[in-house]
């Protein structure tokens, strides 16, 4: 891995003058991405917040190729270019190296683009696909999506008099992508820079279909202070809510172990949608997430061991 | 020169993919456009395409991929029919819009509900407004034809837009036909390499940043729209000039329209696709009784041909328009407020009327299209109309 001062000196390729919130995740995430990587990039990007923010005609901060042409399909669009590559590379029209990335927000992703998703997995394409992971559709004003944590508030899952904010369990994607046996499945935050840059890196030199989730605070639709991005991202790990692995043809392995596992609350209290989980009265939902998270955890530890 | 084969109009979509080569194809399996698929992995498999095929999950993804493809700079082509078009929609838009020159085989089927896998034109119809270029074919051989003459309309640098080719469900798609079929190297030396376009490998070889499918507000959206729109008139130029040097060529030669037995016509029928066959063969009938009938092919529905509807249509005294599509506006079908509209401006118009035939695959034989030229003969008598829209061979 490069250190912090090589890095520092790389061109940054997704550049100031973009419109994302102050204190925006996805922002970190989309320059953190395109600094770990060494070598020509094509992007194409889901409709959401990096696209509408980013891209706004005649200005965009991508200093590389890039493309959004809907928002369910950056898998596949990705696929189609991905196509082209290979085959002009067999034509000898082409020689050099291109690493081909998608991103898209969870929406994106883990709802409207999961069948392109799924597709451009199962046919193995040589692309490494980042889900910036907000928890919810922020662009259109923060509703609920699968990827939105149990109780969580959103503007469609509203906590009310009878019904306590969101009333499933969200998805767990990166499982799922471990279940189509790719080559390469990771989670990451912002907040741990240099393991997103490692994991990064490492997925590239992989061949195939490559997928890193990354938690993308959203001081917006959680929301947070701003100036707590990272810091919040950085306790979903410490409380095990967002545990950070990777699993490299098949086989898991934890990339940070919290030295005290924090209780959920630590977690719930920076966030306005989860302040109604702190009340007295809701002792008992807040105890429900913390026995599920630690299943999960305990889970995903024996995994790692195996 | 080509050779006579009998081949359906799918082998000819596919072996018409095979001489094109493309780089890029992603297409997903419907019925009755699935053997394109088949016939062209086979094709992959044996080694005689350079082609990478994308064997995708949907056909939302199809076009997708396409797009993806041919903003990448390669030449791309697809092929779907009915609900497969229709789950495209969203990115039909976003293709034409985008400026990329896809060539997509379309095998014309109807849509659900009911559903129903016969032949209609409801699904490229309804995307008649999509940007695309489309041409319509009545029998194998044109089908063929217009695919390879696609290819050089909508990678053509004044028009650049993606063009659908037609055909008709089973009556072609599944019907062996006689046809020619030129040589491999005939079709690739017609269609060539693709002019030069700006594209994201492009930029990335030459390391020059470039951003396709940016958000356009309302400070710019129009102005691209204006310039989609400009591109489609220019396919109005484009479209003659790439027919005459492939009649030139291969001595096959196609107008936006075909005029069959019109000019001196008092009466006569307009009508898409497979249809114009049998209704070729009732306006010869008619001939021979004395009867002045005619018969009106559309064959490029986007860009409407105004002038070349107008030249056809402005003489007659009376004009039935047949169409496949049930247009649901309580009122006629599509094909006739087009034509209607094209007329419009004319001091001396033909009366107009409507019929719709065929939905879902319903049979049209020589004796419903002598029902419409029988209607058309009692307008023509009367000097009037009756009816607006009449359906043809449907029980009620």
């Amino acid at each position: 891995m490069p250190s912090i001062k090589e890095l520092a000196k790389r061109e940054s390729r997704f550049v100031s003058g973009h419109r994302l919130c102050a204190g925006c995740g996805a922002g970190i995430i989309m320059r953190l991405v395109l600094l770990a990587i060494d070598k020509p990039v094509i992007a194409s990007c889901a409709t959401g917040c990096v696209e509408v923010a980013s891209t706004i005609f005649p200005y965009s901060s991508w200093k590389i190729p890039w493309i959004h042409s809907a928002f369910e399909n950056s898998a596949s669009t990705i696929s189609g270019i991905e196509a082209a590559y290979r085959v002009f590379k067999r034509e000898r029209k082409i020689d050099k190296d291109i690493v081909f990335v998608a991103f898209g927000g969870d929406g994106g992703t883990h709802d409207i683009g999961f069948q392109a998703l799924s597709g451009a997995a199962e046919r193995n394409h040589n692309v490494l696909y980042i889900c910036y992971n907000n928890q919810a559709y922020m662009n259109t004003g923060v509703q609920r999506s699968g990827a939105t944590p149990k109780f969580a508030h959103t503007t469609t899952s509203p906590v009310g008099k009878k019904i306590p904010g969101k009333i499933e369990w969200q998805k767990n994607l990166g499982e799922i992508m471990v279940a189509h046996n790719i080559p390469y499945v990771a989670t990451a935050i912002p907040g741990r820079w240099n393991d997103l840059i490692n994991k990064v890196e490492k997925a590239i030199k992989i061949e195939g279909f490559k997928y890193i989730e990354v938690l993308s605070p959203c001081r917006l639709g959680w929301p947070h202070e701003p100036e707590l991005t990272m810091e919040i991202s950085r306790i979903a790990v410490e409380t095990c809510v967002w545990p950070l692995y990777e699993v490299e043809f098949g086989k898991y392995k934890l990339n940070y172990k919290p030295k005290e596992k924090k209780p959920v609350s630590e977690w719930f209290r920076l966030q306005g949608r989860f302040r109604h989980l702190l009340l007295p009265e809701n002792v008992k939902l807040a105890e429900e997430i913390q026995k599920e998270v630690d299943r999960r955890w305990e889970e995903l530890l024996k995994k790692c061991e195996s | 020169m080509g050779i006579k084969v009998a081949k359906t109009a799918n082998e000819a979509f596919a072996e018409g993919m095979r001489q094109i080569n493309p780089d890029v194809v992603a297409a997903y399996p419907i019925t009755p456009a699935t053997e394109i698929v088949q016939i062209f992995s086979q094709f992959v498999a044996d080694g005689l395409v350079k082609t990478e095929f994308i064997q995708v999950e949907s056909e939302h993804s199809a076009l997708s991929a396409c797009i993806g493809a041919s903003a990448a700079g390669a030449r791309t082509m697809t092929g779907t029919s009915s609900q497969g078009l229709a789950y495209m929609w969203e990115m039909l838009y976003i293709a034409s819009g985008l400026r990329l020159p896809i060539i997509m085989a379309v095998v014309n089927r109807t849509l659900s509900s009911p559903i129903n896998i016969h032949c209609d034109h409801s699904d490229t119809f309804g995307a008649r407004d999509s940007g695309w270029i489309q041409i319509y074919s009545e029998n194998v051989q044109e089908t063929y034809d217009n695919l390879i003459q696609g290819v050089r309309i909508a990678e053509h640098p004044e028009v650049r837009l993606p063009c659908m080719i037609m055909t008709d469900g089973f009556i072609l798609s599944h019907c062996l036909e006689t046809m020619e079929m030129l040589t491999d190297e005939e079709v690739r030396d017609f269609v060539d390499e693709p002019p030069e376009r700006e594209n994201l490998i492009k930029a990335a070889v030459e390391n020059k940043p470039i951003t396709i499918g940016a958000l356009d507000l309302p400070d710019y959206y129009f102005e691209h729209k204006r310039q989609q729109a400009e591109g489609m008139k220019n396919a109005l130029r484009v479209i003659p000039e790439i027919s005459k040097e492939f009649g030139n060529r291969f001595g096959r030669y196609y107008g936006f329209v075909e005029n069959y037995r019109i000019e001196d016509a008092d009466i006569g029928i307009v009508v898409i696709g497979s249809t114009a066959g049998t209704g070729k063969e009732v306006v010869d009938n008619l001939r021979k009784k004395g009867i002045k009938a005619g018969l009106l092919k559309i064959r490029v529905l986007r860009p409407l041909p105004v002038e070349d509807i107008k030249n056809s249509l402005k003489n007659l005294k009376v004009v039935g328009i047949m169409e496949r599509v049930e247009g649901m506006n309580a009122f006629c079908s599509p094909l006739y407020s087009e034509i209607s509209s094209c007329l419009y401006d004319l001091e001396k118009r033909p009366i107009l009327t409507n019929f719709v035939y065929g939905l879902g695959g319903r049979d049209v034989k020589i004796k419903d299209i002598e029902i419409v030229f029988n209607d058309l003969l009692k307008i023509l008598e009367r000097g009037k109309k009756e009816f607006t829209l009449k359906y043809i061979g449907v029980r009620e």
